[in-house]
């Protein structure tokens, strides 16, 4: 009865690596209601900690700016990746390709680390624009391969009965072209909009002293002790990617696939 | 307009961004790490009234540095084997779920991937707090834990800020980067392949040795490289999950960086690390790449 003991053994294995997956977020979102200090045992229901969390400058601050860095820097990602994915899927490049791929295959550590030389170099002062122009340099290429696999699913020939009848190069990329990769583009955007929110290491070294973005403080926070406050700005950041990811799957079906 | 012209009015500003904020630092890095440490930290300067040799000169003591002491070439073993644990982990983790996805019916697959991606999307940070919650010293987990190896007669031990969860926070951050292209191997199986052997007298131990695990292959070499190159570098798991003696290779060069604010030797290990990194990615596409016949 070989064949059949298998399965079972399969979805209780499968059961158990989702449960790992999913019990330790289910425990950060349950404590982050409890009227306690320590995440250990239940006490008792509480918003407490969200206004806690609400009357904390610091956490505030912190989240404008990531909210901040995550606009500027995936707006800029956003036009820079399609041009580079178009660019990529219409013309042989060789320099191109290379640059948009090395800085999403090497650690991430290393562009840290580069881009704080360089800044400190140049004497650029660390804080919102050192790290608005890191993120835009490892997002950029996200957008590019996003952009360009949705180009390499397109169909060639409507450019080309567009351009048969009389349209112009210019008039084809923007009537025929820009509305068939927009789904795309609004998939890369999002990439690069959530990949800014979320950084930490290359954040954590283009930042200087100054300035403070969500995932910093955080670290910061619960580098010094465990405190449910975290609990809820960590609950709230789950239930706004949640909501992203709803969105983005609304816009573009097949969006996230391939992920 | 000529095709020459719109070629570079359309990669030519992709192409400078990455250029100066990309390439350009890593250059710099790379000439960082053959100068002298400066003074006060950074670099020494490249002008100015010091030391002639210092201000002017390059320099491969700090890659002697990092060769001739024991320690760096011992944490950066250490490192190798935590990102190898890790990755055998994953393995671990990522394979029945993986199958048993590939082997559902077609309409639920979607989901149960978008059930494997979900916690990923939330921040980095969050999932490892996660551990530090559970692994604490008043948790339900610890007390349960140490509850159970007590009544074996152990020692109770305390499991947060040790190695082990050091590998479980590792191990956690990275499943999905297993999981996605081991499914995508597996997904593409032909079912036919193990009718028939099942029809020749194979057991199910038989055909998944000899037919699924070879064919799965490549994802699982893609999925290690995925999994082995951000663990090898990682700083911030090490940092909130382990102790004193938990130290790893990324820890080192953040130290470097900021606090000891020697910049030619910490370029030296971030050089060392992606070389490190990208000579695994090498060696697991040309395991994975595809055979022919």
């Amino acid at each position: 009865m070989n064949g059949r003991r298998k399965p079972w053994l399969l979805w209780a294995a499968s059961a158990l690596v989702y449960a790992f997956l999913y019990v330790p977020l289910v425990i950060v979102v349950v404590y982050s209601f409890n009227d306690s200090k320590l995440n250990a045992e239940w006490v008792g229901f509480t918003w407490h900690w969200y206004d806690v969390l609400f009357h904390d400058e610091q956490m505030l601050t912190a989240a404008w700016n990531s909210l901040l860095i995550a606009l500027t820097s995936s707006a800029v990602a956003t036009v820079l990746g399609t041009m580079a994915g178009y660019a990529m899927y219409r013309y042989k490049l060789r320099l191109l390709p290379v640059l948009v791929l090395t800085p999403i295959a090497i650690p991430e550590i290393l562009l840290g680390v580069s881009l704080l030389i360089f800044f400190v170099l140049l004497e650029v002062t660390l804080g919102m624009l050192s790290i608005v122009l890191s993120h835009i340099a490892f997002s950029v290429g996200f957008v590019a391969i996003v952009v360009r696999s949705r180009l390499s699913g397109m169909d060639e020939s409507l450019t080309e009965a567009a351009r048969d009848l009389g349209a112009t190069q210019w008039q084809a990329l923007r009537l025929i072209t820009l509305p068939l990769i927009m789904p795309g583009i609004v998939a890369g955007a999002l990439m690069a909009f959530t990949l800014s929110i979320d950084d930490f290491v290359i954040t954590f070294f283009t930042a200087g002293v100054d300035s403070t973005t969500l995932p910093l403080q955080i670290y910061s926070m619960i580098k010094i002790a465990v405190t449910p406050e975290v609990n809820a700005v960590s609950t709230l950041l789950m239930l706004v990617t949640l909501v992203m990811i709803v969105i983005a799957s609304r816009l573009s079906p097949g969006g996230l696939r391939g992920h | 307009m000529s095709t020459r012209v719109q070629k570079w009015i359309l990669s030519g500003p992709p192409l400078l961004y990455l250029l100066v904020f990309f390439a350009v630092p890593v250059g710099i890095m790379v000439v960082a790490s053959f100068r002298y440490a400066g003074e006060f930290g950074g670099l020494a300067p490249l002008f100015g009234t010091g030391d002639p040799d210092e201000v002017a000169g390059l320099t491969v003591e700090s890659y002697q540095r990092f060769f001739d002491d024991r320690i760096y070439l011992e944490l950066f073993a250490k490192s190798f084997v935590y990102a190898v644990l890790t990755t055998v982990a994953c393995l671990a983790c990522a394979y029945p779920l993986s199958l048993m996805i590939a082997r559902s019916p077609k309409k639920s697959r979607d989901l149960l991937v978008l059930l494997v991606i979900l916690p990923f999307w939330s921040n980095f940070l969050i999932r490892v707090y996660a551990w530090m919650i559970i692994l604490g010293p008043q948790s339900l987990f610890t007390r349960a834990f140490n509850g159970l190896t007590g009544a074996f007669g152990l020692e109770p031990m305390p499991l947060l800020f040790s190695p082990i969860a050091v590998l479980i926070g590792l191990v956690y951050v990275h499943l999905p980067f297993m999981v996605l292209p081991l499914y995508a191997n597996l997904e593409k199986h032909d079912p036919a392949l193990l009718d028939a052997a099942q029809d020749l007298g194979a057991n199910a131990w038989q055909r998944f040795w000899r037919i699924t695990f070879p064919l799965s292959l490549p994802g699982v070499y893609a999925g290690a490289a995925l999994v082995f190159i951000p663990a090898l570098g990682i700083f911030a798991i090490p940092d909130l999950l382990g102790g004193t003696d938990s130290m790893l290779i990324g820890n080192l060069v953040k130290q470097q960086f900021l606090d000891a604010r020697d910049w030619p030797f910490g370029s030296v290990l971030s050089i060392v690390l992606t070389a490190a990194a990208i000579l695994f990615a090498g060696l697991a596409a040309w395991f994975g790449r595809p055979k022919r016949a």
